[in-house]
């Protein structure tokens, strides 16, 4: 019987899920996870990729990924054992009782329909309101989420919406049948940060408002301490720490916790004084650069323009941080400064020589001078070669070493870049996230280049390892004395690395100086902007940031 | 329907009549790669070169390759595809009468298979994995390795040999009863229901379980919707273009099975017309028989590329 | 270090060609074949040729394990000889296709732009004629022979070779590791060679695979028309199409080549669509 007694409580019991592998095995991801979640409170779930937070949120509806089974353990939602429950009853509960807004707006709702008839669905399904009843309710959440156009933008596709109200129109979804409970799947993290506070705000507002009972899956720390009043922190599946969010921030006892608190706070890795005399001349500059994609118009410039008269310079051994937000064209500045989209205007200069726009013209000491190190290492390394293959080409390219010469400096580069020798003879698929990622910038290093750009290289890894990659950046700036552009949509990453920053939007620079005084003293309202949207550690910085800019929350 | 997709859809249009232009000239010039066989062919070894060079004027076989071509082609557009060389008969005449048997066989053969397989490959995609999904699986991968005529002749020595259910051959007596009918286009018809079903169920299952791999399925799965409704309300309408494209390469392998059922059970289809003309080298019926089955299968993809585009929901509200 | 206790690696792949049941039982298959075209004479019970038994269409019996054909001739042996055509000219047909369709599309792909759309389009054009019916117009305006038959299949599956070697060329050289060896400043020719075509070798092999059972098919289609394989020489369709006769008896001569067919062309199926890890390529 699934409703054996009525109770005020969510708890989860030893709950154990599995996956099976292609060839049959099975191995437990989630591990004698319990807790439990009084009426009204919000706890978070927090870990890093493979810490079966997600599996977990998705067992409390009674669902299992393909592939995965949930083994053991009960889930009692407020007096129905969720894991007893039949699949109809199941289906009664999912998007009733208990509701669940995903990650990825974009891909979570239906091309082919209105999204009015994806937000009432649930209604209709479980025969909770008549499809009228259901429009009126939908359009009353959409203005209590701060959608624009309440009235209309149900009749629209999907396709027409942007993401931060997708991610909204999804929590409409979740909460048209009032649910007992509500999970919340990462549902901010596809999200740019100004876009971000939008939707947390509005979330919070609905979360304070209706009282909703939630877990909130997230593997930021920031965001889950103006959210949640408890975090769960998860390890490999098994539950790390539990406690409230204060304690949990400033006196964490697990040591994972603790690693994760300290990865998540930004750590000052640059003095405040430019390293290298000022008037030392930049071993790079740019000016002007204006550069798109597209045939080239009437004008000279191509169709789809992205760059607008961008220009920065750079001197031996210096970071330049490059902020922006997805569509602002930093990593297509990245792509002209290496060649592999020419200019249509304006000039690169290596050591005040102006290098040819397209790098098919440009001689291969350049090219080596200045290397580019790609956002995902799980795509740039050739999947077919070793890595003694992928690191000795290079070395056999630029400096014609012999066979002998280039497996001695094989073993050096990866003492650099702090990889056992043995990593060599893999394959690419063979290695972590982390080591990947080091191999790929160890590529980078056997040019023994002069500059190398950085693009978002710390952005597809957790931050734990993201934070040791960075360590590594700069252990390494101070033993070659290279020089970094470093492109990334982390302001936090950009801040700890960086000498001087560089802002863009839309292609243009709004505005660049010196780390800590740009920081400081932002005068741009869009950097102010930016800056402000930032997550910190610190419960209550969300209804702050709402007061400053005088918005409820 | 907006600008954009009219505009596609006329590209596809378009293109398709390229093709069956550059098709039509592959055939014409495929046909004419040994000139002066044909004459040489209806004369035999023995005739003298003045017999053979007369009969060659006669046929229009001396002038150049591309006027030839070119009156041909007229000829195709006015709906005159010449006379056959072997029983002087026009070719257009020949055609139509067989080409109506054809469409009766495949017009079954689609009404049969296409429900079935559709059935079948989305029942298999939702419960992919279980043993239904492999049986379904090791059938199909078997069968669209079989030859046309292992089946055909199965089928004859099961049901008419055996079971003398059915006669071997598919002979039609010229105003036959409804049941003589069905009992000629029975075997015909199952084999091949056989073969297309087998392609049309490998590629909607592939195409349902791309679709239901998809987070918006998953969504529809955790708002409590049933089996049924996530698969007719979320996925089918996902994967209409590709189910159609999928029926469209599947019914176009109906084009080659009819070259071998038609044979084997004497059905007097435009396939069987073809293989006999083929054998006594009759270029015109073959030149014309040919551009005909393309005409079709142009037909068929390019349907499937228009359900695919206007059902596009990027595409139809932009 | 932090790093390796929080970012495990996979753990190290085993080695790379270990072959599941099924697509052992289809190497096995593909195995065979290649022995029977090669060694089928030698190893046959009778001449092939020989009228060994008065009994037209006989049964299956102990002299003679797959029945007598038309002639009286033993069907066993028959077939054995028709392997060396069946799996010999399939197999030449097939390479030939494939080793002209890769070249193009390696062509196409590395050239790009005006030569690759027209070449694209050209071959595209040319499947919207069904094979078979390819098959029946070359053979029509140029006799069949053993050569002609060879050229004429190769001829007809070379597009699909090429639109596969070009869309896996094309895909992968939009690939970040093909973008990284640009950056390098690498040439064109190292880019394919050393970074494209070895990601490309599985993909390839599978297609090989289906394409030698497209292949065998039609060939077998054509010789049951009478259009392929001619006497003297015959290969198992035409097995198939001069035992015919024999179908209303129920003769075994009629089903067994149709079922050699049926075995070779689902053993190779079953070992391309079992390859361990490597993605069946596109198409049809």
């Amino acid at each position: 019987m699934a409703h054996a007694h009525k109770s005020g409580t969510v708890r989860v019991d030893a709950l154990k899920v599995t996956a099976k592998a292609e060839d049959g095995t099975e191995t437990t991801i989630v591990h004698e996870v319990g807790f439990e979640i009084a009426r009204g409170e919000v706890l978070a779930l927090i870990g890093e990729s493979g810490s079966g937070k997600t599996t977990i949120a998705l067992a409390m509806m009674g669902y299992a990924r393909r592939g995965c089974a949930i083994r053991g353990g009960s889930v009692d939602v407020f007096g129905t054992q969720v894991l007893a429950c039949s699949a109809s009853e199941l289906r009664g509960l999912r998007g009733n009782r208990i509701a669940y807004i995903a990650q990825s707006a974009a891909a979570s709702f239906n091309p082919a329909r209105t999204i009015m008839a994806q937000v009432i669905e649930s209604a209709l399904i479980h025969g909770s309101l008549s499809a009228q009843a259901a429009t009126a309710k939908a359009k009353t959440l959409f203005r209590e989420l701060a959608l624009p156009n309440p009235d209309t933008i149900g009749d629209r596709y999907p396709h027409q919406v942007s993401g931060g109200q997708l991610q909204r129109l999804l929590a409409a979804m979740a909460l048209l049948n009032d649910p007992d409970l509500v999970i919340f799947d990462e549902p901010t993290t596809a999200l740019d940060v100004t876009t971000q506070i939008e939707v947390l705000v509005s979330f919070k507002a609905a979360i304070r408002e209706r009282g909703i009972t939630g877990i909130y899956v997230s593997h930021d720390l920031a965001v889950v301490a103006q959210i949640a009043d408890r975090i769960a922190v998860l390890r490999h599946g098994r539950l790390a720490e539990i406690g409230a969010v204060e304690q949990m921030v400033s006196a964490p006892a697990h040591p994972y916790t603790r690693q994760l608190i300290a990865a998540a706070a930004p750590v000052k890795r640059k003095g405040p004084e430019p390293l290298s005399e000022s008037d030392e001349a930049p071993v790079l500059a740019a000016t002007g650069i204006t550069a798109g994609y597209g045939p080239a118009g009437p004008d000279g410039l191509p169709r789809i323009k992205i760059l607008h008269d961008v220009g920065f310079s750079l001197r031996r051994g210096e970071t330049l941080g490059i902020i922006g937000e997805s569509g602002s064209g930093k990593s297509t500045l990245a792509r002209v400064v290496a060649g592999i989209v020419p200019a249509a205007r304006g000039a690169v200069r290596l050591d005040g020589t102006v290098l040819p726009p397209s790098l098919d013209r440009r001689d291969r000491e350049t090219l080596r001078r200045i290397q580019i190190v790609f956002q995902n290492a799980d795509t740039v390394l050739n999947p077919a070669q070793s890595i003694a293959q992928i690191l000795e080409r290079p070395l056999a390219f630029y400096h014609r070493l012999g066979a002998g010469a280039r497996r001695q400096r094989l073993m050096q580069l990866l003492d650099q870049v702090r990889l056992p020798r043995s990593v060599a003879e893999r394959r690419p698929s063979e290695l972590s996230g982390g080591q990947k990622q080091r191999i790929n910038l160890a590529r980078a290093l056997a040019a023994e280049p002069d500059v190398i750009l950085c693009d978002e290289v710390t952005s597809a890894l957790d931050t734990v390892v993201g934070e040791a990659v960075l360590d590594l950046l700069v252990e390494i700036q101070r033993e070659l004395n290279v020089a970094y552009v470093f492109i990334s949509h982390d302001l936090g990453v950009i801040r700890s690395i960086s000498d001087a920053v560089m802002v863009l939007q839309h292609g243009r620079v709004v505005e660049a100086g010196p780390t800590e005084a740009l920081l400081a003293d932002p005068k741009e309202p869009y950097t102010r902007l930016l800056l402000s949207s930032v997550p910190e550690l610190r419960t209550g910085w969300l209804d702050e940031v709402c007061k400053g800019r005088g918005v409820a929350a | 329907m907006s600008r954009r997709m009219v505009k596609l859809i006329a590209g596809r249009v378009l293109v398709a009549l390229a093709t069956l232009l550059f098709v039509s000239a592959v055939v014409f010039g495929a046909t004419q790669l040994l000139p002066g066989d044909v004459a040489q062919a209806i004369l035999g070894q023995s005739a003298t070169p003045e017999a053979v060079a007369g009969l060659r004027h006669a046929l229009g076989l001396d002038v150049p390759a591309l006027q030839r071509f070119v009156s041909w082609l007229g000829g195709l557009l006015t709906g005159d595809a010449g006379l056959s060389l072997v029983n002087r008969q026009p070719v257009g005449d020949l055609i139509w009468a067989r080409l109506s048997n054809s469409l009766i066989l495949a017009g079954i053969v689609a009404a049969i298979s296409v429900p079935l397989a559709l059935t079948l490959g989305i029942t298999a995609a939702v419960w992919r994995g279980s043993l239904y999904d492999r049986a379904v699986g090791v059938v199909t991968i078997s069968a669209v390795s079989i030859p046309e005529f292992l089946v055909a002749t199965l089928a004859v020595l099961i049901f008419a040999v055996h079971l003398q259910w059915l006669p071997a051959l598919s002979f039609m007596p010229r105003s036959a009863t409804p049941l003589q009918f069905l009992r000629a286009v029975a075997m015909p018809v199952m084999t091949l229901s056989f073969v297309v079903i087998t392609q049309m169920v490998r590629m909607t299952r592939a195409a349902v379980i791309e679709a239901l791999k998809s987070p918006y399925v998953e969504m529809a799965a955790l708002k409590g919707a049933s089996p049924a409704r996530v698969v007719l309300r979320h996925v089918l309408p996902n994967t209409v273009g590709a189910i159609a494209n999928a029926v469209a390469l599947s019914l176009s392998y109906l084009l080659g099975g009819v070259i071998i059922v038609e044979t084997i059970f004497n059905y007097p289809g435009i396939a069987k017309l073809m293989v006999d003309s083929v054998s006594m080298r009759d270029m015109p019926v073959v030149q014309a028989c040919a551009i005909v089955f393309c005409a079709v299968y142009l037909l068929l993809v390019t349907t499937a590329d228009i359900v695919a585009i206007l059902s596009n929901p990027r595409l139809r509200h932009s | 270090m932090s790093e390796t206790v929080t970012d495990t690696a996979p753990a190290a792949a085993r080695p790379r060609l270990r072959l599941n049941p099924v697509a052992g039982l289809g190497a096995a298959i593909v195995l065979t074949g290649i022995v029977l075209a090669v060694f089928g004479q030698a190893l046959s019970p009778y001449d092939a040729g020989a009228i060994v038994d008065v009994d037209v269409f006989g049964p299956i019996s102990r002299a003679y394990p797959l029945g007598t054909d038309y002639l009286g001739r033993d069907m066993l042996s028959r077939i054995l000889l028709g392997a060396r055509y069946t799996v010999g000219i399939a197999a030449l047909a097939t390479a030939l296709a494939c080793t002209m369709g890769i070249g193009l599309g390696l062509f196409a792909a590395v050239v790009g732009g005006w030569t690759d759309s027209a070449l694209s389009r050209l071959l595209d054009a040319l499947t919207s004629i069904p094979s078979k019916m390819m098959a029946l117009v070359l053979i029509a305006g140029l006799g069949s022979s053993l050569p002609i038959l060879v050229l004429t299949m190769a001829f007809i599956y070379v597009p699909g070779c090429y639109r596969i070697t070009r869309a896996l060329a094309v895909n992968i050289a939009a690939e970040d590791f093909v973008l990284a060896a640009r950056a390098r400043g690498e040439g064109r020719l190292h880019i394919m060679l050393r970074e494209v075509m070895p990601n490309m070798v599985g993909p390839l092999a599978t297609d090989f695979g289906l394409r030698f059972v497209f292949v065998v098919l039609l060939l077998s289609s054509l010789s049951f028309l009478g259009l392929g394989v001619q006497p003297p020489y015959a290969d198992w369709g035409s097995l198939v199409r001069e035992n015919i006769a024999g179908l209303s008896y129920g003769a075994p001569a009629v089903v067994m080549p149709a079922v050699a067919i049926a075995i070779l062309t689902i053993g190779v199926n079953l070992l391309v669509d079992n390859l361990p890890g490597r993605a069946r390529a596109g198409g049809h």
